[in-house]
């Protein structure tokens, strides 16, 4: 990661709300707690002295419950909320030292934000709610119209555009919302709890959207949410927030393997595992066995390792079908080649597909599942054991190398 | 207790100051006498430029468009009833005086209610004002208006603002105040300037609200009507206190419907302006 440029680094940036700041300030050095502070000076500890970067083109989500100082965090990012101290770089130059036009500027072009009530202005048409940046930075009207037009476009509402945003569910006005930031086209999105006020159906598939146009926009998207499931589907890296403070910073499978201490434990221990873990996390090293060889070793290697059956590739290591050891026995007395005795319709799934989507398929066929790639070589087989062990939690069972740097590929 | 402490002497100041304005500004107070005056005046003769007949079927239009038709025949009907009983002159002189006195205290109420929103220390000299403006009895200001203004409908002006400013710049400032945080948040976040904020976002969110005290306003300056024409402001208010001085009780009972009738389709018009 660090030798990538940055394209926001927060340092050391704190916000205290209050008159006595010195005095807090002063307290927090000495290690008081929030608690303490809020007594002893009156002054209420929105952030403390955190420091992170991110990546382009990352989504960086930044976990906590409500009071965690997480939103107050993210409206620093764009300076809605002055940070009392601390720096915070955006492309290399310090945002909190910006003069107003400079911040306007930065706000117009380069940030949005996507809020969690959706915020659109009742008195204006869709078009002219996605239209709004735009409209304030002077562009034309046939100009902004038609760019707003495709930012709506982009978020799949076609044919909306004259009407009303109380005439919208609160999934299509939130994709408003999401036009609205998207038509400045900016390198960094703001999205303080963009999901949370929509039913949980709604919410995934929003959040299925936002990776799918993430993976053609490539925008740096800091995402706030309080909740852990949301985090772990979206988020390329989490920082978990807790009093003011980031506790744990880490990829998904960091956080929910290595809880860094007790409170991101008590966090995690209530997440489905089955909607987190995924068939690469879970599969095991496969019999392989080149397309070239004949079935007589297919046979043997079969008894030599004791499994009923050995999957085929040929020399680019690509999945070509599966062999049992009741087909190559007859093959072998009736003198055939291991082509005639291929099954070639063998299940398959993507490395990143998710464990609760894997059950019925693993339930209903004879052979073990394979794990592919994108370029269609195996990687790995699902046996119904391993599954098992990884959802009870048995840390044995799961692979987090191997997931976390397929993770990357297919994300 | 009057032994203890001497008398603080603010009937003394008062006059001074009231001096004070008289002496040096009397130009000031007479061109603006002069130029409300003709502003009246000018309103008058447009009202009385078409028949009666022709305006009340052009406001039974406007009332069908901006409502119903419930409305509009209610407007037709009211209205019909003042030019029968003979009221019609003295109606529109009443409504040249109040849309005078409502377009002051619009064009100076609404900018002071938009700044005591944007500065809290603006809302605190304000609100105090207000409350002096809305409860100091009419007649203490009345007479003072005469010293400056002369006798006739600038003075009437004059009381009907000072009395029906207040509803619009309280409203104003409310309905400002009360546009949702994070719709201001968005203003700021896409990067508008403040004139922007408050062009796009805030004014428009606040109208409703706004047009509710222009329309307290309204009703608040016909209230003021019949103390407007004891120095002398002609129209319906004046007909009311001929009426009752003159103790002729049937035609003042005539003078004050047709203010009733005035004020309902008034009222209605503006309520409405908000819903379209």
């Amino acid at each position: 990661m660090a030798e990538k440029t940055a394209k926001i680094e927060v340092r050391n940036v704190s916000k205290l709300f209050g008159k006595q700041q010195k005095k807090a300030l002063a307290f927090i050095k000495e290690g008081k707690s929030k608690q303490e502070i809020l007594e002893q000076t009156g002054v209420a500890v929105g952030v403390y002295d955190v420091n992170f970067d991110v990546q382009p083109g990352e989504i960086f989500v930044i976990m906590g419950l409500s009071g965690s100082g997480k939103s107050t965090l993210l409206r620093m990012l764009n300076r809605l909320i002055e940070p009392t101290s601390g720096e915070i770089y955006i492309d290399g130059v310090d945002l909190v030292k910006m003069k107003d036009e400079e911040l306007r500027d930065l706000r117009r072009k380069k940030i949005s934000m996507v809020f969690q009530r959706f915020a659109l202005l009742p008195h204006r048409t869709v078009l002219q709610n996605a239209a709004y940046g735009l409209e304030i930075q002077g562009m034309e009207e046939s100009e902004r119209k038609s760019k707003a037009q495709q930012a709506l476009e982009l978020v799949g509402l076609k044919g909306w555009e004259d009407s009303f945003p109380d005439e919208l569910s609160g999934g299509m006005q939130q994709r408003v919302g999401l036009a609205r930031a998207l038509a400045n086209d900016p390198d960094v999105l703001l999205m303080d709890e963009a999901f949370s006020a929509l039913d949980p159906l709604i919410r995934k598939d929003m959040q299925d959207e936002l990776l799918a146009l993430q993976s053609t926009m490539e925008k740096t998207i800091i995402f706030i949410t309080h909740d852990l499931d949301e985090a772990l589907r979206i988020g390329d890296r989490i920082a978990l927030m807790k009093d003011g403070k980031i506790v744990q910073l880490g990829t998904p499978e960091e956080i929910l393997m290595n809880p860094s201490n007790a409170y991101v434990e008590r966090f995690v221990e209530d997440i489905d595992l089955s909607r987190v873990l995924t068939a690469a996390h879970v599969m095991v090293r496969p019999e392989t066995m080149g397309i070239d060889k004949g079935p007589r070793v297919a046979l043997q290697l079969m008894r030599d390792r004791g499994i009923s059956s050995i999957y085929i590739v040929d020399r680019k290591k690509l999945l070509l079908g599966v062999v049992t050891a009741q087909d190559a026995s007859r093959a072998i007395e009736k003198g055939l080649v291991l082509q005639d005795i291929l099954i070639s319709d063998v299940p398959t799934v993507p490395l990143d597909r998710l464990l609760t989507d894997l059950f019925d398929l693993v339930a209903n066929t004879s052979v073990p599942v394979a794990v592919i790639d994108e370029e269609g070589r195996i990687k790995g087989v699902l046996i119904r054991g391993a599954i098992l062990g990884a959802l009870a939690g048995n840390k044995d069972a799961i692979s987090l190398d191997e997931a976390t740097s397929t993770k990357r590929e297919v994300g | 207790m009057g032994e203890l402490l001497p008398k603080i002497p603010v009937d003394r100041a008062v006059e001074s100051v009231l001096d004070f304005f008289l002496t040096y500004f009397e130009g000031f107070f007479r061109l603006l006498s002069k130029n409300l005056a003709s502003f009246v005046e000018l309103l008058v003769s447009m009202l009385n430029f078409f028949p009666s007949i022709v305006l009340i079927l052009l406001l039974c239009a406007l009332a069908w468009y901006a409502r119903s038709w419930q409305f509009a025949l209610f407007t037709g009907l009211g209205l019909l009833f003042i030019e029968n009983i003979g009221y019609w002159k003295h109606t529109m002189d009443t409504v040249a005086l109040v849309l005078t006195a409502v377009t002051i205290s619009i064009v100076i109420g609404v900018p002071i209610g938009i700044l005591s929103a944007q500065r809290d220390g603006v809302r605190k000299v304000v609100t105090p004002i207000l409350d002096f403006m809305q409860t100091m009895p009419a007649f203490v200001y009345l007479i003072p208006a005469i010293f400056f203004f002369g006798l006739g409908v600038v003075p009437g002006i004059v009381a009907s603002v000072i009395f029906a400013m207040p509803p619009t710049i309280r409203l104003t400032n409310l309905g400002i105040r009360q546009v949702p945080a994070d719709l201001v948040e968005v203003a700021d976040a896409f990067g508008s300037t403040s004139k922007q904020k408050l062009l796009k976002v805030q004014l428009p969110l606040a109208m409703p609200t706004i047009m509710a005290g222009v329309n307290q306003s309204i009703m608040l300056a016909l209230s003021m009507v019949v103390i407007a024409s004891m120095i002398g402001a002609p129209g319906l208010g004046a007909e009311v206190y001929r009426a009752v001085t003159q103790l002729k009780i049937g035609s003042g009972f005539e003078a004050g419907l047709a203010i009733v009738v005035l004020a309902i389709v008034l009222d209605r018009f503006t309520q409405n302006i908000k819903k379209k």
